[in-house]
């Protein structure tokens, strides 16, 4: 009973974030709204007991990604961007493909109905004492199955950081 | 009863104490950050041959609730073209966020809001980073620009600082094998040794690092005041400052806690196992009487009776506490209780210590230049907290895998940290050198000193 | 209707511009963002070259500008290109109000110009008008007045430190100087009631002997503050953030300072060894023996070695002067009415901030003529412009710190 009050909170405030997100003309305000909708997306992740994708959320996407992002807001002119708002043309086939977006999802979902557990309530599969604990469950994988992709994926941001301060830097 | 009342009781039944502790910590924490601000002052004072706050209470002990009370009462002023709605949720971030790490902060083996959640250490470290997005919603809501660029620098600086202190974490927990907050510290108690000790050149790093994470001196020029660009804190006034100010403060608690659950053994008295040393498990008690005698003699000589009688509630509130702290020496049957109630106490204490300790620097050192600010943590700290994950990792394995006893693997490994570190600074030494020789602070060409 | 009529309706119609400008702004204050606010603060200029150049006003009311003083920064980024002193906000007409007043008159006028050391300023006044009318203080008066200057002189460094560390962020030597500097006050109430504007001397000598526990408390003082200056030392001297701070910041070379008339530690600090105590004795200091310190690299840190050393230099001198205080008089033989011969004089002394000249043109009644004062922090403060150029904004607190100016002086 708990876990549904707490994941329809959740729920409903990244939904409601996202909503407010879309439909702000200050930037700055857009900004915070897609934080507070991480966060509760960030908040679901740890009712799924996967503590450390609700924490790497925070970390990463909140506290690295959403600094960026208002970095650049701060940063850049926005007159320019706003003024390019014009979008009159595109607002039926956004509509069209709202409308289908939203057919196939109730097809899904009406169509799963008969499955038990699945559907609309967080179901706890395993019991939480049976758990392995995430942070290590999630190590053991890495370090062990997937370690070439893990080092591929160091280097490639390595790289992305050596070429982001290499354009950078003033022309000297 | 009522049906629908069942899973509310049922809720309350499992999550009261998580409760409580979340209403106390909202309630109390910013009082303790209150109280360490007068802390700063007294001592800022001693330091300077002065006496600091005085008038308000005895020795100044009302002067926080006093400072609290007029923030309250102030007029509150928004500027007028300010985004009303971001300027009232930047101090709100800040403070949230510090309080929210203070939730997953253990003061003993049973206190803790956060059930000894999995990720323990890395959840108070990723939520205080959020005070990030407090600092720099509040420069963009002051709408000037110097506030913006105030507030940029401080954020590039915390996210610098943000990465060595991370590093150098990783280090102690490579020792610790777990970031469950409980577990590092019963893993510092087997091994009946505080980690600062097996890893000295993390903690120092870390120690750095928390000092520029919380925007003290000598880190502080984004919101030192005889510096020209404006810091992001300038258009807030009355409470909404105090609540940047408090979070600050609370921040300093954090990171205080977080270097002591990690490093300084958390709750553990000195020498954890040793069993001759079980004396110390007096000191407590002890330290706390004694710190009411001395309000009992001090209340004498209080020249308003107002402030006799606060010094003698004082010394009542010691002697509570401390026959609290010693009753499980006394009385056999509440044994179970002592790790709880000693374990605050050494905690609080050592964080104490940490905190005077980056009081102590910030009256004594000057103020790191921006840019000088920056070549310290990227050209010094983060490759020596590099290096120094890589020692700590060979110790390790080299005491898993080869055998090794664990304290000669450490100590060689420190020494190698340290030669590194040395080895740095000489190659920074030696292209600040070059700089200042190679380009003379930019003598333009020879013209009159008059023109323009 | 009247001119102020018209103006009212120009006035009227600019406020509603400015208020239709100002509720369009409010509109699209969803959309602003830093270019906008930089356009509103601060002024862009337009140079010669065509690129923009900031400028950036620091002053009038500025916790480190140690006065009313007005700089106007010219930024490119960080970087300082150039400065713009506006100086003129603690002007107080004290030459023109000489005019009108005796020789006598005017004594404590001039302490209020440099009030950081306001014995230096009387010593410098009272040798000019005794050159004018001839006549020589005694040498007990003479000994008296050098130990009191060289007190001050340690006074007025102190108060340079503490308030120049507390502009690089080290927030306790300023109490520690203070403290010292509490006990020198403490000599000068005592001998002359005053602490901070003294008009300690008189013209021909002084007016008050030196009270009873005069020699004892200076000797005390001087023997406790070597201590007090190893205190200073140790927490900055080798203070790897201080030399950070200090080092090449601010260089200015020899020929620059003697190009601009730069004098005092300023001076010494570029590598000239020019201290009028020395090169033209005045008062008693060609009895006593102490060194001048001289700098070699002309920037912050040297200025700030230099100042250091002088401190301990002026302590050496009062030991050396307690040790014999002659006897005898301690006014000369001069008049209660003075009526200098009509002439002109200029007396320089070396003051803590530099060269203090006194030029009085006296026209042979009991009011000068004419008193210029050429104060070593207005002269210093042209210096300001070439220090600061190609440092970042940060540094430019410090340079002003190091140049020890005090806008009374300045702007007399």
């Amino acid at each position: 009973m708990l876990d549904k009050v707490i994941f329809f909170f959740f729920a409903g405030v990244a939904i409601l974030s996202a909503a407010l997100m879309v439909t702000r003309r200050n930037a700055m305000h857009s900004a915070v709204f897609l934080i507070t909708s991480l966060l509760a997306v960030a908040g679901i992740f740890l009712q799924l007991r996967a503590e450390f994708i609700f924490i790497a959320q925070i970390i990463v996407y909140v506290g690295g990604i959403m600094v960026l992002f208002i970095f650049v807001i701060m940063l850049v002119n926005l007159d320019v961007a706003l003024h390019q708002l014009k979008f009159s043309r595109q607002k039926w086939v956004a509509l069209l493909v709202t409308l289908a977006l939203a057919a196939e999802v109730g097809v899904m979902l009406w169509s799963s109905r008969g499955v038990p557990g699945q559907g609309f309530l967080l179901p706890n599969a395993v019991p939480v004492g049976q758990l392995p604990p995430n942070t290590e469950a999630l190590a053991g994988r890495l370090f062990d199955a997937y370690l070439l992709p893990f080092e591929i994926v160091s280097v490639l941001l390595l790289v992305a950081m050596v070429g982001a301060v290499v354009m950078a830097k003033k022309r000297t | 009863m009522n049906p629908t009342l069942h899973p509310v009781l049922a809720f309350l039944q499992t999550w009261w104490v998580e409760l409580v502790c979340g209403v106390v910590i909202i309630a109390v924490v910013p009082l303790v950050a209150g109280y360490l601000t007068l802390m700063e002052r007294k001592l800022m004072a001693d330091m300077q041959a002065r006496l600091g706050p005085m008038r308000v209470g005895p020795h100044g002990l009302l002067q926080p609730i006093a400072d609290a009370v007029k923030l309250l009462i102030k007029e509150d002023i928004i500027p007028d073209n300010a985004d009303k709605m971001i300027f009232w949720l930047a101090p709100v971030t800040s403070m949230t966020a510090a309080l929210t790490a203070m939730g997953g902060i253990a003061f003993g083996p049973s206190f803790l809001v956060a059930r000894d959640i999995n990720v323990g250490l890395l959840f108070v470290l990723g939520v205080s980073s959020m005070g990030l997005l407090g600092i720099m919603l509040g420069g963009w809501a002051s709408n000037s620009h110097y506030s913006i660029m105030g507030a940029l620098r401080s954020t590039a600086q915390l996210v610098s600082y943000e990465t060595a202190g991370g590093l150098a974490l990783i280090s102690g927990l490579l020792l610790a094998g777990t970031l469950k907050i409980r577990a590092i510290v019963d893993a510092q108690s087997n091994d009946g040794v505080w980690f600062v000790f097996l890893a000295p050149v993390a903690f120092f790093i870390y120690l750095v690092a928390s000092i520029a994470e919380t925007n003290r001196a000598p880190f502080d020029l984004p919101e030192a005041e005889s510096e020209l660009v404006a810091g992001y804190m300038t258009e807030f006034s009355g409470f909404r400052w105090a609540l940047y100010f408090l979070g600050e403060y609370t921040n300093m608690i954090v990171v205080g806690a977080v270097a002591t659950t990690l490093f300084l053994g958390g709750w553990l008295r000195p020498f954890p196992n040793v069993h001759w040393m079980n004396w110390l498990d007096a000191v407590p008690a002890l330290f706390t009487a004694a710190v009411g005698v001395y309000c009992v003699l001090r209340a004498g000589k209080q020249p308003v009776r107002v402030q006799i009688w606060f010094m003698w509630g004082v010394a009542l509130t010691c002697f509570a506490v401390a026959v609290v702290l010693g009753l499980p020496l006394l009385v056999a049957q509440l044994k179970f209780m002592m790790p709880g109630l000693n374990g605050a106490f050494w905690f609080l204490l050592k964080i104490s210590a940490y905190i005077y300790l980056f009081m102590w620097l910030r009256f004594t050192l000057p103020r790191y230049r921006f840019d000088q600010l920056m070549h310290l943590g990227w050209y010094i700290l983060i490759p020596l907290a590099i290096v120094n994950v890589l020692a700590v990792g060979v110790a390790t394995i080299l005491e898993l895998e080869y055998g090794w006893n664990r304290w000669l693997a450490l100590v060689v490994t420190t020494v190698f940290t340290l030669a590194a570190a040395l080895f740095l600074l000489r190659v920074n030494d030696k292209r600040a050198a070059e700089a200042s020789s190679a380009a003379p602070p930019e003598q333009p060409s020879p013209e009159d000193s008059y023109a323009g | 209707m009247g001119p102020g009529k018209s103006g009212d309706r120009e006035r009227a119609v600019a406020v509603k511009k400015t208020e239709a400008v100002r509720r369009q702004k409010r509109k699209e204050s969803d959309l602003r963002n830093v270019s906008d606010t930089l356009q509103d603060d601060a002024a862009q200029k337009q140079t010669l070259l065509g690129a923009d150049e900031l400028i950036l006003n620091m002053g009038p009311q500025h916790p480190s500008t140690h006065g009313v003083l007005r700089v106007k920064l010219k930024l490119d980024g960080e970087r300082v290109r150039g400065t713009e002193c506006v100086i003129g906000y603690l002007h107080r007409g004290v030459e023109k109000i000489a005019e009108n007043r005796t020789y006598q008159q005017f004594a404590p006028y001039v302490d209020r110009m440099d009030y950081v050391a306001a014995v230096s300023n009387g010593l410098g006044y009272c040798e000019a008008v005794e050159k004018l009318l001839n006549v020589e203080a005694p040498p007990r008066a003479k000994v008296i007045r050098t130990i009191m200057t060289e007190l001050q002189r340690i006074a007025s460094h102190l108060v340079w430190l503490g308030t120049h560390a507390l502009d690089i962020g080290a927030l306790t030597p300023l109490f520690y100087c203070m403290r010292e500097r509490e006990e020198i006050l403490k000599i000068f109430e005592k001998y002359c009631g005053a602490r901070l504007t003294t008009h300690a001397f008189r013209i021909g000598g002084l007016q008050y002997e030196a009270y009873d526990s005069f020699e004892k408390d200076v000797e005390r003082f001087c023997k406790d503050f070597e201590r007090r200056i190893q205190e200073y030392v140790d927490l900055l001297t080798g203070n790897s953030i201080w030399i950070g701070r200090t080092r090449n910041v601010g260089v200015l070379s020899a020929a620059d300072c003697i190009a601009l008339g730069a004098s005092g530690p300023v001076l010494r600090a570029s590598g000239v060894k020019w201290d009028l105590r020395k090169a033209q004795p005045y008062a008693a200091y060609d009895q006593y023996k102490f060194e001048i310190p001289v700098g070699t690299n002309g920037d912050t840190y040297d200025r700030y070695m230099v100042r250091m050393e002088e401190m301990r230099q002026s302590r050496l001198i009062c030991l050396q002067a307690i040790e014999n205080i002659p006897a005898g008089p301690i006014l000369g033989k001069v008049g209660k009415v003075l009526k200098p011969p009509a002439g002109e004089i200029y007396h320089s002394i070396e003051a803590p901030k530099g060269i203090l000249g006194y030029y009085i043109v006296s026209d042979g009644t009991t009011q000068p003529y004419r008193v210029r004062i050429r104060p070593p922090s207005f002269v210093n403060l042209q210096a300001l412009d070439k220090m600061a150029r190609g440092h970042l904004v940060a540094d430019v607190v410090a340079i002003i710190g190091t140049l020890d100016i005090v806008l009374g002086e300045v702007d007399r």
